[in-house]
């Protein structure tokens, strides 16, 4: 992306920013709603990103995550409390859960990570439908209401929209603070070379743990934007499926690139809707075009720019270097 | 002369082979001591063993004096020790600058300050100098991938001085390194040796090399140390001939 001229990339954001403020105005609910779930979904995505994308650290809990959030600001909000009050504690208990769930991945890696990761997810699933006294079991919790912000009721379609677009910039801006931040360096350097890292005074331990609180943290607040935008929440939608869902979106837009969670959500929430007009088919269909994207490219979306950009760059240092050889000769 | 590093009765096993066999030695503050053996006489394991990548199986490791056995690589790299591995051990995908950084990072603030601080903690200026000093000027923000091999091994051996280590353990710098940045390199190590006053641990196979640059040679054979002492000795002893020089 280097290769772009800064102005342009400006630009391009500021375009695409307005027009996710401007163009869903004129949609209609269920228009919104899918929009609103690509926002809270990304949310979820850039988390896992954070984790596998640019920490290595294979994760198939993101989804219970999701749910933790959701049951936190779903039974806190239902008693009365606002939900800028719950955001913070769905942060927290996600984050204090992700950090246990990291300690196993001090000892196992890879695979093995990704089991221990799925039988959590399965545990998560559990307590959500068996503690009935505290999640309402299998009936779930409904009602759950939609927050006033700054006197502005938002239980509409549009103005719940912005919130999540709005928390979606927030958690962006963030993200990409901490991924230019030497942590994000490090947590880089625990993908690539553990060894190394450890020997340049990495405390890979210690960002290990990190990666999965902040990431899982994440997870929490998708699910506590989840809870109001649905307004009714049982145990069904944090299975393991949605965690499936979710790495899916990260390795399709492209792990450990900053876009890909946004590009991700996008293909995994709109590409269905777009495809529904063929009915029947559109499972298939939208399976099909995984599929083949990664047998294309296996880095994901971005991974494809991404091999185009490296490839012109070197051409151009190639062609810089003939210049440069063609000048010693003749100077000698 | 101090001793910045003892190292008592140090021994390693996996499963039945013994690789460090009962190793003791010191390393006295400001000298470059060289390391030889044949391959498989147990110089890595006993690097790994002294900096904690390996809990040796029995001995002890002290650094100035304080028993440090135990402590894991990243701690001790805080305490001041720092290391090269045998093979290359860059990131590809990071600039030259940002690969220095990145070895430097851990040792400026805190957790936090790391956090909320400068993207390059601070070190952009002290890469550079440390660019500059390693001759890498032309390449610094290339990525550390498109360097050719012995332009790699330089940076490598440039990030262990990034956190201004009082001990650098060095795995083969030369292995593969073209003569005339041979050069360079033994230059530039004697140079930061001379100026910053750290303190060196080389293994090597270029005799050459280990010859011109070290004060004192330590020869291991079969996990053992088989002899200690300056250069030109260690090249007399017979053992040392019989066992890894040759006639």
């Amino acid at each position: 992306m280097s290769r772009f001229a800064k102005p342009v990339k400006i630009a391009l954001s500021l375009i695409i920013i307005a027009g996710l403020i401007v163009i869903p105005m004129n949609f209609n609910r269920y228009g919104l709603f899918i929009l609103s779930q690509w926002a809270v979904m990304t949310i979820a995505a850039i988390g896992l990103n954070l984790t596998l994308g640019y920490a290595g650290q294979v994760s198939l809990a993101q989804g219970a995550f999701v749910g933790i959030g959701a049951y936190a600001s779903a039974i806190m909000t239902t008693h009365g409390w606002p939900l800028p009050a719950a955001i913070p504690v769905a942060i927290v208990l996600s984050f204090c859960v992700g950090w246990v769930l990291g300690y196993p991945a001090l000892r196992v890696q890879h695979h093995y990570l990704a089991f221990v990761t799925l039988a959590f997810s399965t545990l998560a699933f559990l307590v959500f439908r068996n503690e009935s006294w505290l999640t309402g079991g299998i009936y779930g919790i409904s009602n759950i209401p939609r927050p006033h912000l700054f006197g502005i009721a938002t239980n509409k379609p549009l103005p719940f929209y912005y919130v999540c677009l709005g928390s979606l910039a927030i958690v962006s801006l963030a993200v990409w603070w901490l991924i230019r931040s030497p942590w994000g360096r490090a947590f880089m350097a625990l993908r690539e070379n553990p060894l190394r890292a450890q020997s340049l005074g990495i405390d890979t331990r210690r960002y290990t743990l990190m990666a999965f609180a902040i990431g899982s943290a994440l997870g929490g607040v998708a699910g506590a934007l989840y809870a109001p935008l649905t307004q009714y929440i049982d145990p069904v939608p944090f299975n393991l499926s949605l965690s499936l869902d979710l790495l899916m979106m990260v390795i399709v837009g492209g792990a450990g690139f900053y876009f890909g969670p946004f590009l991700g959500a996008m293909i995994a929430v709109l590409l269905p809707e777009w495809l529904r007009f063929t009915e029947g088919y559109y499972l298939m269909l939208y399976a099909i075009a995984v599929m083949g994207l990664l047998i294309w490219s296996p880095t994901g979306i971005l991974g494809i720019l991404d091999r185009y950009l490296a490839e012109r760059r070197t051409k151009a240092a190639s062609a810089l270097r003939a210049v440069a050889k063609s000048r010693l000769e003749t100077a000698q | 002369m101090s001793a910045v590093l003892e190292v008592t009765d140090i021994k390693k096993s996996f499963g039945g082979i013994t690789a460090v066999d009962g190793v003791s030695f010191d390393v006295r503050e400001g000298e470059i001591l060289g390391l030889i053996g044949p391959n498989g006489c147990g110089k890595s394991t006993l690097f790994n063993c002294i900096l904690g990548q390996l809990t040796p199986t029995g001995g002890e490791v002290k650094l100035d004096g304080k028993v440090v056995t135990g402590l894991r690589p990243s701690e001790l790299n805080k305490l001041g020790v720092s290391r090269t591995f045998q093979l290359l051990q860059v990131f590809p995908k990071l600039s030259v600058r940002e690969n220095l950084i990145l070895a430097g990072q851990e040792h400026q603030g805190n957790m936090a300050s790391r956090l909320v601080g400068r993207s390059d903690a601070g070190l952009t200026e002290v890469a550079n100098q440390m660019i500059g000093f390693f001759k890498l000027d032309h390449l610094a923000s290339e990525p550390a991938g498109g360097l050719s091999y012995g332009q790699q091994k330089l940076l490598d051996a440039a990030m262990a001085f990034m956190g201004g280590p009082r001990l650098v353990l060095l795995d083969e710098p030369a292995g593969g390194v073209n003569p005339s940045m041979l050069t360079d390199l033994k230059e530039r190590l004697v140079a930061i040796n001379r100026e910053k006053n750290a303190t060196f641990v080389v293994i090597e196979h270029n005799m050459e090399f280990v010859m011109s640059l070290c004060s004192r040679v330590m020869v291991m054979a079969e996990g053992k140390v088989l002899a200690m002492g300056r250069p030109d000795e260690v090249r007399k002893n017979p053992a040392v001939i019989e066992a890894y020089l040759g006639h």
